[in-house]
């Protein structure tokens, strides 16, 4: 018999970081804040807009232009150290006045600190962020599934496709308020484009450059596809 | 002459190196049957001309554990680059989500990872619960706590079945379902369902458990660890499984952490992240419970980390179920409890209360919450926001097993296309989760 596996306690945390508990009686609003909030106030007087404590948790404002800044430095600098990205999303308001929010959340687990930042994108204009996919790998698929539902588009991103819905999806973008719950086609609008699509080409013009197998194609879908049309359509 | 092929071969009774894990040994076989132990490392293939191959792995295809779609680049046997496709089971929850009270979405936590319903219930009424600034009973956190690690049972349970029955261990597959059968037979006995339990509302829970479950729960808890030890007796030593999955797909600390790998993803990689230890819920800070941590980041880690947490679970609903205190189960707050149904057919403020209640569903003040929880594939998050109406404005579901998924082609990269498929069972995916 070899030496069992032996698991160790959770240590990753620096053991000046106190002790975790969980939270009771969490105030609606204020309450301690983040001292990272601070911070990001000092060190980028353009990009803080306001820091609000939440239920617990401390969500900073930015401005959009300023994200990837601060967020490079929130995972950079040695007294941050947010090094895990939780989440990115976004919010539309139903007050379709509001501007859009993206959303991200940020967790330092060497000091066991979590931060929202959120940046607000004004309607009526395109609806661009910088991508923080240079910084966090793990923001590739999360951005995308964000620009699916909400049409915001990534600069930066290497790869800002549709990622739930398939590619040639034309009803816009679902978590819009002004998308309708049953979508935007009718049933039989839906059935007639599912029905005329074509099953066998969903490659697309990337994966089939692997096989070589472009040159295989119908000289018709050839010449659809180097048109830059989208396969299924 | 013999031509000499040149395998490798994990020994299970020696060449153990300095962790105490099986090495590899590299094997020759020659044409006469003869094996003798390689010293120095095995010459080089002569490069061979051929293309790049297209392999489409799934959607429909039992190994990729749901509809996961995996298109392959292959030269020859070598993964060169993998483009996975998800997306098939969306269904819009989010946005649905949008249109029901908050207590009407707890149904819909069921079916995104149906393999960890109660801990989806749990999660989503403690996120709801930040939304009204509600603390629940005692004993309700305790009974959450067996209904969490209940469920962890359970998925990392059909985690190890299916996982071995693709890298071609039957037998532990049905030990697994046998005992994942025992606790949905607890779960049952609960709240009458199996699969999609429902089991929490804002506030407390959908039923207190009933007389001697405790009894059922406390023999599913002795005899569990005997099958736990009888399948680390079977696998963890195992030549062909330790040759399947050590030393692939490894992901460094560093990389975890920065795909945002969670769960016993990022903890066979040796972070020791795990949302109950690092931003407890559920008292979890007062549980003796220990964390296991890999090294290496490979699937066999993630194994050896799963085995462990089935463990520590067991470990933790010991200590749970000496703890459950008496009292009530839902708090005593009117903005979200119904009254009680023989009031409300007798008295008429109760009847109103419970009808408002029921039609117009509670209304939390304005504000946002994000509450994570560990979930037996990671971080799971339900991020809420709402506007002060009843329903919310935004109903975000942080799915863990997406975002490890998006590190599998990264993860798959030079590897042979059959350790794809461990790889992808290592992740441990529901679709139902990531495609939502």
């Amino acid at each position: 018999m070899s030496a069992p596996f032996s698991p160790v306690l959770a240590g990753h945390a620096s053991p000046e970081a106190e002790a975790p508990r969980t939270p009771r009686n969490v105030l609606h609003r204020g309450g301690p804040s983040n001292p990272s909030a601070g911070r990001i106030q000092q060190r980028f007087p353009d990009a803080f807009v306001r820091a609000e404590v939440v239920w617990g948790d401390t969500t900073v404002f930015v401005k959009p232009e300023h994200v990837f800044a601060v967020i490079s430095y929130l995972h950079d600098d040695a007294a941050e150290q947010y090094d895990y990205l939780s989440d990115v999303t976004a919010v539309e308001y139903r007050d379709l006045e509001l501007p859009i929010e993206m959303v991200w959340h940020l967790r330092s687990l060497p000091h066991r600190r979590f931060l929202r930042l959120k940046a607000q994108l004004p309607k009526g204009q395109p609806l661009r962020i910088a991508s923080v996919w240079p910084i966090y790998k793990g923001a590739d698929w999360l951005e995308r599934e964000c620009y699916d539902m909400f049409g915001i588009v990534f600069e930066g991103h290497p790869d800002l496709r549709r990622i739930l819905l398939w590619e040639q999806y034309k009803e816009g973008f679902p978590l819009r308020k002004d998308f309708p719950l049953r979508g935007r086609f009718s049933r039989s609008e839906q059935l007639r484009q599912a029905l005329a699509a074509n099953p066998e080409a969903r490659y697309s013009m990337e994966e089939l450059k692997i096989a070589d197998a472009f040159e295989d194609l119908p000289q018709d879908m050839r010449r659809r596809l180097a048109g830059g049309e989208k396969t299924g359509e | 002459m013999a031509t000499k092929r040149t395998i490798e071969v994990a020994l299970s009774t020696s060449g153990l190196d300095a962790e105490g894990r099986p090495q590899r040994v590299p094997l020759v076989v020659d044409g006469g049957g003869s094996v003798t132990t390689l010293e120095a490392p095995p010459a080089l293939e002569p490069e061979l001309e051929g293309e790049h191959m297209l392999l489409n792995l799934g959607p429909q295809h039992p190994a990729t554990h749901g509809v996961l779609r995996l298109v392959l680049e292959l030269d020859g046997e070598t993964v060169v680059r993998c483009i996975p496709h998800v997306g098939y089971l969306h269904c819009g929850f989010e946005k649905i989500g949008e249109y029901r009270q908050y207590n009407q979405i707890i149904p819909w936590t069921d079916r995104e990872d149906y393999l960890n319903s109660p801990g989806n219930n749990v999660a989503f009424a403690l996120g709801a619960e930040r939304l009204f600034g509600i603390d629940i009973t005692p004993r309700c956190t305790v009974l959450r706590v067996i209904a969490m690690e209940l469920s962890r049972i359970i998925s990392h349970l059909v985690w190890l079945g299916t996982t071995c029955i693709d890298i071609g261990a039957f037998t532990p597959f049905l030990w697994a379902f046998q005992e994942r059968e025992r606790v949905y037979n607890l779960l049952e006995g609960w709240v009458g369902a199996r699969l999609t339990t429902s089991l929490t509302r804002v506030g407390g829970m959908a039923a207190d458990i009933p007389d001697g479950w405790m009894d059922g729960l406390n023999s599913f808890v002795k005899t569990f660890p005997k099958t736990i030890a009888e399948v680390d007796k079977m696998v963890t030593r195992n030549g062909i499984w330790v040759g399947r999955t050590i030393g692939i797909g490894a992901m460094s600390a560093d990389e975890a952490v920065n795909y945002g790998l969670s769960g016993s993803m990022v903890r066979a990689a040796g972070v020791a992240y795990d949302v109950r230890k690092d931003f407890p819920y559920l008292e979890y800070e007062t549980y003796d419970f220990e964390v296991p941590v890999g090294s290496a980041g490979d699937v066999y880690d993630r194994f050896l980390v799963r085995m462990e947490e089935l463990r520590q679970s067991v470990r933790i609903l010991e200590q749970a179920s000496k703890r459950l205190p008496d009292g009530p189960v839902n708090v005593d707050d009117a903005r979200v409890i119904l009254p009680p149904k023989s009031k409300a057919t007798s008295e008429m403020e109760s009847m109103i209360h419970h009808f408002k209640q029921v039609m117009e569903g509670p209304r939390p003040p304005a504000g946002e919450s994000y509450v994570a929880v560990e979930s037996p594939k990671g971080e799971k998050g339900y991020y809420m926001v709402s506007d002060g109406t009843s329903k919310p404005v935004r109903w975000r579901i942080r799915p863990p097993s997406y975002v490890n998924l998006s590190a599998i082609p990264k993860m798959v990269e030079g590897h042979l296309l059959s350790d794809v498929i461990a790889i992808n069972a290592s992740i441990d995916i529901v679709m139902g989760e990531i495609d939502r």
